[in-house]
């Protein structure tokens, strides 16, 4: 532990530098199950009576939610960064109830869906690709709340340390960024 | 005792990957020299054939996922690259602490699976479907996840990596005044992000096959086989890159040390890396010639596979001319390295000769493929691992190596090796497949010489182990740098302390200046910089 406090202290911070890397591996682990998803979708045809068809409403709400979230975290960091951290705390609880809501409309979609994970190619590829990223949509939500319980007076959050914030808004783009590409070839392809 | 530890010195993380590597080699190997074992009659008689699958889908999983990538990667990346960039640690010590922490785990799991779930995986390093969908689950799965582990582990190694060289460069020392070494895992590293995902996704995929029963590698369920294999070669092929990348790099750095000559053509070694990491990314299907891959796709990878050759060569070009005039010291370093460029050429051209459709046909899964990727990955890679041990033994431990046993070494391995993997290429010509326990017994001459070889290579590895234990405890002490080299390990004690350097880290702009008007026989150090 002691022999790192030095050396850390010495350079620059490159933590979100290195997130970014990390990003770009996580983005292409959605990327091989998008290609997945794309030649089974052109190479295997489904079987009799079974639709590509998805009931649109709940999806797209769920879509507009997500887009409002990374406007609400944006505001979020902004707040920290004019150093009301009052402000951000609301505006990142905001964000959380959001992300919440989605994965409630996402549960809400699974239950009344006509197809379960293993009644066909389809089935099995959209639980895949809709449950990975809610995987990542309940890890940003924990992010979420440890990030607003940081800036609460006396956390390790402020105006000027904020790594931690910048690190989940920065998460959280990404995952309503990888929404927006599977909403769009997974509900209106 | 820091080695056993949870320690955030990238020295001891080095060794830490390097040692447990060492490990996993013996237990690779002793799993190979089952194989040769059993191939030394046409009959399978030493084993059941059930148990012939498990050890050779144990000993390609172990030796690439536990020796050669976090060897080649992770103990001489993490112990030099803070060097090469003049800084004191690597620029995210606890995430790199964590990547090696979770390789023992994943290796233990992977053997143990051999003991605990009745039956290892069977279905071979690829584990395609259908045939990892048929073997006993339970082995399968514990592969999966231990594969899924040591990917994780190697993912963030080279966020480390990517971080540290691009970002922790000590002021003053530009990109290309950096040891071949950082470009080369540079190169790996952005492989290992874009490449390794998208094993961990179609592994994922595979396992959800295996327990929910979906289909997506099931074609009885309406699945689709060939995609698990384009998904898998899209991390695999990469893959051979990440693990002969580095070996490139290692060996950068070791020639022009005991040729006292700087490395020839540094800026074109530089874009054949980045060469290599495009083209390397786009060449996967040329493993699936014969998976129905339509004949645009054949041209294509043929193509493109083809042209992985320049890069390669202008690299060989560059070595070959590093040496040429140049005051070798024929030492064990340099004999093994030596040894590299001769396996590795004869490795690269028979690459060559698979990229071509009509060849690969002929040849595939047979033993010619075989021969082939151990000359890449034998001949390559772990000829430059013992090339390097030799090479920086002495700044691990301040010891000198033994060099008769190291030349010892050096003539039983190559031998070995040759008489090992040479006569393959003949067997898989005359079409012996692999990956067989039983074989004809026209074949029966080849593969006993073929296995004595591999006895050869066993043997070989006694006079290195004695050579580490002898000289760890009684070797010629080293001094700080023993080879007269300019590359900024060297620059301080051996072992280096804790910090890397007592006191300010030196710039060195000209790593490779031996000979040249600027360098005398010291390093050629700015004056600020030698305050030590």
């Amino acid at each position: 532990m002691t022999t790192s406090t030095p050396a850390t202290e010495e350079h620059h911070d490159v933590r979100l530098f290195g997130l970014v890397t990390f990003l770009v591996a996580d983005g292409m682990t959605f990327a091989g199950f998008f290609a997945a998803y794309l030649t089974f979708r052109a190479v295997n045809p489904l079987p009799e009576g079974s639709t590509y068809e998805l009931e649109l409403l709940l999806p797209t709400i769920n879509t507009v939610l997500l887009l409002v979230s990374s406007f609400t975290f944006h505001r979020a960091g902004q707040a920290c960064r004019a150093d009301q951290l009052g402000l951000a705390r609301r505006w990142l609880l905001i964000t959380g109830a959001l992300g919440v809501a989605f994965l409630a409309g996402q549960m809400v979609e699974y239950f009344s869906l006509p197809f379960g994970l293993t009644d066909n190619l389809f089935a099995s590829t959209f639980y895949a690709l809709t449950g990975f990223h809610g995987l990542h949509v309940t890890l940003g939500a924990i992010c979420i709340a440890i990030v607003a319980l940081q800036t609460r007076p006396g956390g390790a959050i402020s105006a000027h340390s904020h790594f931690g914030l910048e690190a989940a808004e920065l998460y959280w783009h990404f995952v309503d960024g990888i929404w927006v590409v599977l909403y769009g070839i997974l509900y209106l392809l | 005792m820091r080695y056993f530890s949870f320690s955030l010195d990238h020295k001891v993380i080095g060794l830490q990957y390097l040692v447990c590597g060492f490990f996993f080699y013996f237990v690779g190997g002793l799993l190979a020299g089952a194989i040769r074992t059993e191939l030394a009659t046409p009959l399978s008689d030493f084993m059941p054939r059930d148990t012939y699958n498990e050890v050779l889908t144990l000993h390609g999983t172990v030796m690439i996922f536990l020796w050669i990538v976090p060897v080649v990667n992770g103990a001489f990346g993490n112990y030099l690259i803070p060097f090469y960039v003049g800084a004191r640690d690597m620029a995210f010590p606890r995430l790199n602490a964590v990547a090696f922490w979770m390789i023992p785990p994943a290796g233990l799991l992977l053997i143990s699976s051999y003991f605990l779930a009745g039956a290892a995986a069977q279905s071979g390093w690829t584990a395609y479907p259908p045939l990892s969908l048929t073997t006993p689950a339970a082995g399968q799965v514990v592969w999966i996840l231990s594969v899924l582990l040591l990917g994780g582990s190697s993912i963030f190694g080279a966020v480390n990596f990517i971080a540290t060289v691009l970002k922790l460069r000590r002021p003053g020392l530009g990109m290309m005044q950096l040891p071949m070494y950082c470009w080369a895992m540079l190169g790996t590293s952005l492989l290992v992000v874009l490449s390794t995902p998208v094993l961990a996704g179609v592994l994922i995929m595979l396992s959800f096959d295996i327990i929910a029963h979906t289909g997506f590698f099931n074609p009885a369920l309406g699945g689709n086989v060939v995609v698990y294999q384009h998904l898998f070669w899209f991390y695999s092929h990469p893959a051979v890159y990440i693990m002969v990348l580095p070996a490139f790099g290692l060996v950068s750095e070791i020639l022009p040390v005991h040729a006292r000559k700087p490395l020839f053509g540094y800026t074109t070694m530089v874009y054949s890396i980045m060469g290599i990491v495009v083209l390397g990314l786009i060449v996967w299907a040329h493993h699936m010639f014969t998976s129905g891959t339509p004949p645009w796709m054949r041209l294509f990878f043929t193509i493109a596979t083809s042209f992985i050759a320049v890069p390669t060569g202008i690299k060989f070009f560059n070595w070959l001319a590093t040496l040429w005039g140049g005051k070798i010291a024929l030492n064990s370093a340099m004999l093994f390295s030596c040894g590299f460029i001769l396996n590795f050429v004869f490795g690269g051209i028979t690459g060559i000769t698979l990229a071509q459709v009509p060849f690969d046909i002929h040849v595939h899964d047979t033993y010619y493929v075989v021969g082939h990727f151990h000359y890449i990955v034998y001949g390559g890679t772990v000829f430059v691992i013992f090339a390097s041990l030799y090479h920086w033994y002495p700044k691990f431990t301040g010891r000198m190596l033994n060099e008769d046993l190291g030349r010892l070494h050096f003539l039983l391995t190559f031998i070995g090796f040759n008489l090992c993997f040479l006569p393959q290429h003949w067997l898989g010509l005359n079409g012996m497949p692999r990956r067989v326990a039983e074989y004809d017994p026209t074949f029966e001459t080849l593969n006993q010489v073929s296995s004595v070889g591999a006895l050869i290579m066993a043997i070989s590895t006694l006079p290195l182990l004695v050579n580490v234990v002898v000289t760890a405890i009684n070797g010629k002490v080293a001094g700080d740098n023993p080879w007269n080299a300019l590359t900024p390990e060297w620059l301080t004690s051996s072992p280096p302390p804790v910090e890397n350097w007592v006191g300010e880290a030196p710039l060195v702009t000209e790593p490779y200046g031996y000979g040249s008007v600027h360098a005398s026989s010291s390093p050629s150090v700015s004056p600020a910089a030698t305050r030590r």
